[in-house]
């Protein structure tokens, strides 16, 4: 008896086709929210379009912006291809800036060759812990993390306030809330000179060939691809749930940690507000069009990225306010949902009772 | 003393009805089977709705009406993805609230600063006199007594009407509902659309009531806060009064010790609220697995007739 | 609105159902007179769900029409067939779990009453199951009811509606002989009413019992349409399975090894955290097969579930290879040898998105011969799987391709071929023919035989007491949680059986 099965796996043809016609349908629902906000879409959007890809300048600013989205791509992408919803990338990504900033700024490792390598672990180690905390909770208290990660956003952010408005606050800043400024020592070279392409970049590359890697050829890939596709599966097997989602969330708060590192380190120099635009939100965005494959999120990213700089852009050219990156990015992601259905096929992506239902021993 | 505690449970109270408009909209969306993420999306754009709409007439009722209409419409883009085309509900209301939020700073940005002419509070009569209760229920804001009157309503719609029936029905057991010829999708549509007039009227009770101004990201997480409320209220009406003033009474608390000029740091005050409500997930998810209590059984589960 | 014993209620003509890959109904005619308890018999695949999801409105025919007192109609939707008069209840209960006998009936009733008086409403309900001889209380939530007290519901639910045309799919899978006894007379008393009664069944007996016509069905085509008292169980099983019934697989006898799998005074409760199992004790040697006998619910699915790894009991102990392993995971389980054929094959067995290379190694993958450390090496994983895949048959466009993409039968294989190819020394088989064809059921059998006689011991839980009494060298029947008596393989009748599966203990069974 055979049984007829939706379609799991789009046609090669739909797996670009979607994505594509998607983003323009987004593009043509921005275009009428624009005219709504007084501004004339097609100026905004070729302004959009020629910024980031309109001169070299622009290339490498995109690329720019493309290693954090890569990273809190992969941050997003590797807890869900176990059925679990990192909304924290944000938070992780701050996190890893503060822990980046203390080892600089406080330890005297900061003015030694050893600096980078340190910051960056520290950053990383820093945004493993934010994300244990929603970890923990879950695997021992069943508490559903899409709230929790999504929560410590929010204090994250208040965190950094509370240390540049107070005990990290620059005495020289004249009462601006940053911190002191990263000795050189202490700044991620520069990989292009005369652009601001950071060292960050070969990191995000490697860490999008060690997450392919970690997922096809370990134990551990296995288990998480298994816990994903059939939790009950995966408890029939023997697989066990709360270390797996232990491990997988360290390694996601370390990706997104490493990103705020970066960007600390690299572009702002400092711990100060607004290292991340929505990095880590949009890192959502970024595993979801990448369909949940860690090659995928390199030339999301970079799209990205540029969608970002066109938003900066924007900014200076029309007075737009960056959100409107925001509406962008929120149309594309309904559009590809959308279009997906249609489409007839579904990702296989993290629904929330799924892990849920296996009972933990 | 006691004047200082009326005062902060009339804060309370006061703090706290934005998030209870929230949360009892995501209720009836949740009852129904859907989960609606974009809650805080919502908010927002029903927060600058009813802010540009008393700015534009001079009537906050008016801006209250906008303001549900908007978060009803928006909340219909979450139900044609999640019912009709049955995508990941989680991405689709992530992707709500990615776009509220934008939207509404995008539109919003006319409107910084401009001041509007907001609800005041009005004491009611005779009862505002009473003895504690009097000032700290019955001297709010027209939207507190709205929300007033919403608490008892939806607790009745669900539990003694046939629409109530069939809304748990199709979120416990779509298969027997829909077997027994009620439609589940328009029960969802309905319930969503609720959710996001509820939410709009949250979000407004924010930009007239509780201040008259607007500002970007002025929800600051409540409808993520909301959505942990949902969880809290056990997805009961009734219950959602109590997360919603708690929350409402842990800011006003933080509140008044800014106020009052202590020696700890206002960023860690601030962080009060969310750590709070982690804590009342984690209370939450405990004692609904203890009881066996728990969420609709096919909440988030993308319903279609199949053989 | 009953219709006079004999005046045609519905009649269905050319009924033709198509769905991807399969003909359900070609051309099926079939007629239901009020007054009548009319069977539709036939076997697993043949149809005859299908024909009447059609005329209950689930689903639409891609050919013929339907009658309903004369008046040509077409059902969209089970509402447009309420509103007829037609209803149906599933083998699976369309009730909600939380909610009370009385709300689920109101759920049920017209829609145009906005305020709900439950107090009234359970009055009414009380009433009118009275009268048909149906024992129900209205304030029970249905997750508290045992499965004959829901399907009693399932009936008032449809009563209430009006319904005149009642569709029963498969009612007594789920009963003990006392509560099937119960059922017939409500069917009876309805049926004397004026009101058609359709049961959909693949058992011969309850045929000869309970109905007045009979409509076989093979292969989604109508074989014949005859009077219950004017044939016979031959007939009827020939028309059914368009040969006589063979005798396919015969087992030698064998000198049963030492203990492999014991319980002793094993308790447990279910999910519901009510009692599953009282005190159950039980032994399987090496190189026998022990089945469970039991109607389903009576604590077979917590008894593997515990042996499995998968649940904790909450008193006894659990040997397996003689050692104690009472409160063992599912990875120890698996360490011990023991292989496990889950009851739900593609919600548990398998991890349908993954390739079969990956299911087949979905426990062996700790195995240091598919990599080292924490690696997985992929060309061992596939070679081991073009091994297997070749060994057991397995038909699938490759290695690589998603689990989820293969049909019933070789999805069993699959999981088969995991199970037993680490030569385990105790299998579990629960289920494991469930939904299968002929031919795949009997290349299971054959392996779970020749495993047997290689020395494994096999626990085999199943609803089909045929093929429990075919397979095993002793038979435990369970009931209520506790093993009513333990017969050795033709010993005792099937009747003794079903005796001891409606609560009777050995000993007042013989």
């Amino acid at each position: 008896m055979i049984r007829a099965r939706a379609r799991t796996e789009p046609s090669p043809w739909a797996v670009v086709a979607v994505p594509v016609i998607s983003t323009l349908g987004a593009f043509l629902a921005g275009a009428a929210l624009l005219a709504l906000a007084g501004v004339n879409p097609l100026v905004a959007y070729l302004d959009l379009v020629s910024d980031p890809f309109g001169s070299v300048f622009g290339w490498t600013e995109t690329i720019v912006k493309a290693i954090p989205l890569i990273l809190t791509g992969l941050a997003v992408l590797l807890p869900a291809r176990m059925r679990l919803w990192n909304i924290g990338a944000e938070g992780q990504l701050q996190l890893g800036a503060i822990g980046a900033s203390w080892v600089v700024l406080w330890t005297p490792l900061g003015h030694t060759p050893v600096a980078v390598p340190a910051l960056l672990l520290a950053g990383m180690a820093a945004g493993a812990l934010w994300c244990l905390i929603p970890a923990v909770l879950r695997a021992w208290l069943n508490v559903n993390e899409t709230i929790t990660t999504l929560l410590l956003n929010y204090i994250a952010l208040l965190l950094v306030d509370y240390l540049i408005y107070g005990p990290w606050k620059d005495p020289a800043s004249r009462g601006f809330p940053l911190s002191a400024p990263f000795p050189p020592a202490a700044r991620l070279p520069a990989l292009i000179p005369g652009t601001r392409v950071h060292l960050g970049l070969l990191l995000a590359l490697a860490a999008v060939a060690a997450t392919m890697f970690l997922l096809t050829r370990t134990r551990f890939g296995f288990e998480i691809r298994v816990l994903g596709d059939n939790p009950q599966a995966a408890q029939y097997a023997g697989i066990n749930l709360g270390r797996n989602i232990l491990l997988v969330m360290a390694v996601a708060g370390a990706l997104a940690g490493l990103a705020g590192a970066g960007e600390a380190s690299a572009i702002a120099g400092r711990l100060e507000r607004g290292l991340s635009p929505g990095y880590g939100y949009t890192g959502i965005i970024v595993a979801w069009l990448a369909r949940l494959n860690p090659l995928a999120t390199a030339i999301v990213a970079v799209l990205l990225g540029a969608l970002f700089l066109g938003g900066d852009g924007l900014q200076i050219s029309l007075g737009l306010p960056i959100a409107v990156v925001s509406m962008l990015q929120g149309l594309i992601f309904f559009f590809v949902l959308g279009g997906e259905r249609l489409a007839g096929y579904r990702l296989a992506a993290p629904t929330p009772r799924g892990a849920a239902a296996a009972k933990s021993r | 003393m006691s004047v200082f505690v009326t005062a902060v449970c009339a804060a309370a109270v006061r703090a706290g009805t934005s998030v209870l408009f929230a949360t009892l909209g995501e209720i009836f969306a949740e009852r129904s089977g859907v989960l609606n993420l974009g809650v805080e999306g919502m908010m927002l754009v029903g927060a600058l709705a009813g802010f540009v709409t008393t700015v534009r007439t001079g009537n906050p009722w008016l801006g209250a009406l906008a303001a549900g209409m908007a978060g009803g419409l928006l909340s219909l883009i979450h139900g044609v993805l999640a019912v009709t085309l049955r995508a990941n509900q989680v991405a689709s209301g992530l992707a709500l609230t990615i776009f509220g939020t934008g939207l509404s700073a995008a539109l919003g940005r006319g409107v910084i600063g401009v001041p509007a002419a907001g609800f005041h509070a009005v004491a009611l009569p005779a009862i505002s006199r009473i003895p504690f209760l009097g000032p700290v229920l019955f001297q709010q804001d027209p939207l507190v007594y709205l929300s007033y009157l919403v608490v008892p309503a939806a607790w009745f719609v669900l539990y003694r009407t046939r629409w109530g029936l069939d809304i748990r029905a199709v979120g416990e057991h779509p298969e027997a509902a829909d077997a027994m010829g009620i439609d589940v999708a328009r029960t969802r549509y309905a319930c969503v659309a609720a959710g996001g007039v509820l939410a709009g009227l949250g979000g407004t009770f924010l930009s007239t009531a509780y201040t008259s101004m607007w500002i970007e990201n002025m929800t600051a997480g409540r409808g993520w806060i909301a959505v942990a409320m949902v969880i809290f209220a056990t997805w009961d009406p009734l219950r959602a009064v109590v997360g919603a003033y708690l929350f409402g009474g842990v800011n006003a608390l933080q509140l008044n010790l800014q106020a009052a000029g202590t020696s700890l740091p206002i960023y860690l005050l601030l962080m009060a609220p969310y750590v709070f409500t982690i804590a009342v997930l984690v209370f939450a998810t405990r004692e609904t697995a203890r009881k066996r209590l728990g969420a609709p059984a096919a909440l988030s589960v993308p319903y279609s007739r199949t053989g | 609105m009953a219709g006079e014993p004999g005046h045609l209620t519905v009649d269905m003509r050319g009924i033709t159902k198509r769905f991807p890959g399969v003909v359900a109904n070609d051309g099926v005619d079939f007629e239901i007179a009020a007054g009548e308890i009319h069977a539709l018999l036939g076997e697993n695949g043949a149809g005859k769900s299908t024909l009447m999801k059609i005329l209950y409105g689930f689903y639409q025919p891609d050919a013929g029409e339907i009658r309903l007192r004369g008046t040509r109609h077409r059902f969209r939707s089970p509402r447009d067939a309420l509103r007829q008069g037609i209803g149906m209840v599933f083998q699976q209960f369309m009730l909600v779990p939380s909610f009370t006998v009385v709300e689920n009936i109101l759920l049920s009733g017209p829609a145009h009453t906005w305020r709900i008086d439950a107090g009234r409403a359970a009055a009414e309900i009380a009433a009118q199951a009275a009268r048909y001889g149906m024992a129900v209380d209205p304030s029970a939530r249905i997750w508290q009811l045992s499965t004959g007290e829901q399907q009693r519901v399932e009936i008032l639910k449809l009563l209430a509606r009006g319904a005149d045309v009642l569709i029963l799919d498969e009612p007594t899978s789920v009963l003990t002989p006392q509560e099937t006894r119960d059922l017939f007379a409500t069917l009876r008393r309805l049926a004397a009413e004026g009101r058609a009664v359709v049961i959909i069944t693949h058992k011969l007996a309850e045929v000869a019992s309970v109905a007045t016509r009979v409509t076989v069905l093979r292969g989604g085509r109508r074989i014949g349409t005859v009077s219950a008292a004017e044939t016979s169980s031959q007939q009827l099983a020939r028309m059914m399975i368009g040969r006589d019934a063979v005798d396919y697989v015969r087992r030698d006898e064998l000198t049963p090894g030492p203990e492999v799998l014991g319980v002793e005074d094993l308790w447990a409760q279910s999910d519901r955290g009510l009692p599953a199992l009282r005190g159950v004790s039980l032994s399987v040697r090496a190189g026998e097969i022990v089945g469970i006998a039991g109607v389903a619910g009576n604590g077979q699915r917590e008894l593997g579930e515990i042996v499995a790894g998968l649940r904790r009991l909450t008193r006894g102990t659990l040997r397996i290879g003689g050692y104690d392993r009472t409160g063992a995971s599912p990875l120890d389980v698996i360490r011990c040898g023991v292989g496990h054929i889950p009851e739900d094959r593609q919600g548990v067995g398998v991890a349908p998105r993954l390739g079969v290379a990956d299911n087949l190694v979905l426990k062996s993958y700790r195995d240091p011969r598919f990599g080292r450390g924490p690696l997985l090496d992929r060309r061992a994983v596939t070679c081991h799987a073009r091994d297997l895949i070749a060994e057991f048959a397995i038909q699938t466009p490759g290695p690589d391709a998603p689990a989820g993409t293969l049909s019933g039968g070789n999805l069993q294989r699959l999981i088969l071929a995991r199970e037993i190819a680490g030569r385990p020394r105790l299998i579990l088989a629960f289920h494991p023919t469930r939904g299968l064809d002929i031919g795949a059921t009997e290349s299971i059998h054959r392996q779970l035989l020749t495993q047997r006689r290689a020395g494994a011991a096999v626990l085999l839980i199943s609803e089909d007491l045929d093929e429990v009494l075919l397979l095993s060298d002793r038979v435990a029947v369970i009931f209520g949680g506790e093993v009513m008596g333990v017969v050795r393989a033709g010993e005792a009748s099937a009747e003794e059986i079903g005796l001891m599966m409606g609560g009777a203990r050995r000993a007042e069974a013989s």
